[in-house]
């Protein structure tokens, strides 16, 4: 396990290398089985809720003790959650246009500013870079009453594209910070090379240096995308008429029930469908957003 | 850069080429910023934030200056202060249950090799899912009807009958802040474990030979070497805990008996179901001072022996 002990049976004859000792084959089966169980603890709600989601209308009612459908799964609980508002693709149509359009303005607009930050010296550059990381430290839940009315004034409160540049700022001062290092990470030779044979300006930067960013720009629209996805209190707040709703402020009307009651069922579907394009997007890009993590977290 | 510096000097004779060429350089780099700049600027509403408390601010008709007497009104607001109250308790309990679960998940899945790495994917999936999400799902399971938490009591024979969970303070506070570590605990880990990982794995071998102790090398080793993402992961979970909204909107209402109102929640309140929003952005500005000096004592507590000099 340890090097010291690797390097010990790396001395010992081939057939007692393979073996290990009783002590540290039982340490071993008890790691596993504690990461067994601790992993178990961590994805058995999500997994109990995505089952839920699939009981009959019937079940749905009784507590999930098994969380599966004892009579086949149905979609009952989709077709239920289908007939709250304008229809639930409807609100995952606002959710998909916000979360992507955030996601590509934000990778534009850091790109952009992250290519400038790295490669042109200009006046105040940087007390300019120092603002930009500084607002950071300004939680948006404190000037949310001044931006609603700075949304208002500009006619843009209670719609899609006030909501889109308000997500696109709050991801700004990480992703310029997370452009610049993916641009100051790039050999000057390459550029200088493209200068050369005559490529410069805009298309130099999205023919020769994005391509190279890449990893950067992934994480960059991965987070974007994710934050804009879930996004719940300014949402609550600008959005006003239903139906401009994203899924998780529609879903807290499914969660206030109609008449007295509410349809856990539907509940369910609904935050199955907001689960899943989050888990989907991580599994196949964990690598990115590990990365960003961590390179957020160093600095 | 020939051809650019060539029309600069047909344009403009008297600047010198080198210099003109700087200034498009400068103009350039300004030009690609920009954009970026443009959307800070939305920021301004900080300073906006200091100017609408000082009113009288209603959502229709005109805003009336006040002066200071918003922060007097503040300071006898039993209320807000309850939810101030009510935040600092969350952010110590849920504080010390993230970095106590991040940290150990992170000792326990640090090493290399396939299945750790199925583990670290396992303990982290809950951080992508969303606040709202998560909250949703915890108002499901812990719903005393068709939830889970009370019929598993029950069969347990832990609660005689079906208790409703959310309906007395302790209970309620506890599944929102199990929820959360269940939630978070994964993000806490990734950042502890980038400091684990940077530690030279001779320091601990050294140690080991010198027959320091597991809980030795723990303490004398590990612990000061991780400060630094220690102090981050600190900054981050007591900000975030100040700032929480979603689980206690979303799970409890407040309730029971608005015991489980935070400060962001109060804030909500009062600027958007009271529309006093100069009242509003008085009280936000009393949350943003605390958690700056927050974050301020933090780094300063957790500071660098050789930097404190």
């Amino acid at each position: 396990m340890s090097p010291v002990l690797d390097t010990a049976a790396g001395a010992a004859p081939p057939r007692r290398r393979r073996r290990l000792r009783p002590a540290d084959r039982l340490h071993r089966a008890l790691f596993h089985l504690a990461g067994i169980i601790v992993a178990v603890l961590f994805l058995a709600p999500i997994a109990f809720l995505v089952l839920a989601a699939f009981r009959p209308a019937a079940e749905a009612v009784s507590p999930p003790l098994p969380p599966w459908p004892k009579a086949g799964p149905s979609l009952d609980s989709f077709a239920r959650l289908d007939a709250f508002g304008e229809g639930i693709w409807h609100y995952a149509g606002n959710s998909l246009i916000v979360a992507v359009a955030t996601g590509a303005l934000t990778i534009l607009v850091s790109v952009l500013a992250g290519y400038g930050f790295s490669r042109y010296r200009f006046p105040l550059k940087g007390v300019v870079f120092v603002l930009i990381l500084a607002t950071i430290m300004v939680p948006f839940q404190s000037i949310l009453t001044p931006l609603f009315l700075v949304l208002a004034k500009l006619g843009l409160q209670n719609s899609l594209v006030g909501l889109v540049l308000i997500y696109v700022t709050l991801q700004l001062p990480f992703s310029v910070f997370m452009m610049r290092n993916a641009f100051d990470a790039i050999p000057k030779e390459i550029e200088e090379a493209a200068r050369i044979d005559g490529v410069r300006g805009l298309k130099l930067l999205l023919r020769v240096l994005a391509p190279l960013a890449l990893p950067g720009i992934v994480s960059v629209g991965l987070f974007a995308f994710l934050n804009a996805w879930n996004e719940f209190l300014a949402a609550l707040v600008f959005l006003t008429d239903e139906r401009n709703y994203t899924l998780p402020v529609m879903m807290m009307v499914v969660r206030q029930g109609r008449f007295g009651s509410i349809d856990w069922g539907a509940l369910q579907a609904g935050v199955t469908l907001m689960m899943i394009p989050c888990l989907l997007l991580f599994l196949a890009l964990q690598r990115f957003y590990i990365r960003g993590l961590t390179a957020g977290a160093v600095k | 850069m020939s051809a650019i510096t060539g029309q600069a000097l047909a344009a403009r004779p008297a600047v010198s080429p080198r210099r003109s060429r700087r200034r498009r350089r400068d103009l350039a780099g300004l030009l690609y910023v920009a954009p970026a700049l443009a959307l800070v600027l939305f920021v301004l509403p900080l300073g906006m934030t200091v100017w609408m408390s000082l009113h009288n601010w209603p959502l229709l008709g005109l805003p009336r200056w006040i002066g200071l007497a918003n922060y007097k009104a503040l300071w006898n607001d039993k209320a807000f202060w309850r939810s101030l109250g009510f935040t600092a308790h969350y952010t110590l309990f849920a504080t010390i249950g993230l970095l106590g679960t991040g940290l150990a998940l992170a000792l326990f899945a640090q090493g290399t090799g396939r299945v750790v790495a199925l583990y670290r994917t396992a303990f982290f999936l809950p951080v992508v899912i969303g606040f709202a999400s998560a909250s949703l799902l915890w108002a499901w399971l812990a719903n005393v009807d068709s939830g889970l938490f009370p019929a598993l009591f029950e069969a347990l024979g832990l609660t005689s009958g079906r208790v409703n969970i959310l309906a007395t303070f302790d209970p309620a506070f506890w599944s929102v802040t199990v929820m959360v570590v269940w939630k978070m605990a994964g993000f806490y880990m990734v950042i502890l474990m980038s400091g684990l990982q940077a530690i030279p794995a001779d320091y601990t071998e050294a140690a080991r030979i010198d027959g320091a102790s597991a809980l030795q090398r723990f303490r004398h080793i590990t612990l000061p070497l991780i400060r630094r993402p220690f102090a981050l992961a600190l900054v981050l979970c007591v900000s975030g805990s100040m700032l929480a909204f979603d689980q206690f909107y979303i799970i409890l209402a407040g309730g029971p008996q608005n015991q489980t109102v935070t400060a962001v929640y109060w804030i909500f309140n009062t600027s958007f179901v009271s529309f006093r929003l100069g009242y509003g952005a008085a009280l936000s500005m009393v949350l943003l001072v605390i958690l700056v000096a927050l974050s301020v004592v933090q780094m300063w507590l957790l500071r660098d022996k050789e930097e404190a000099r």
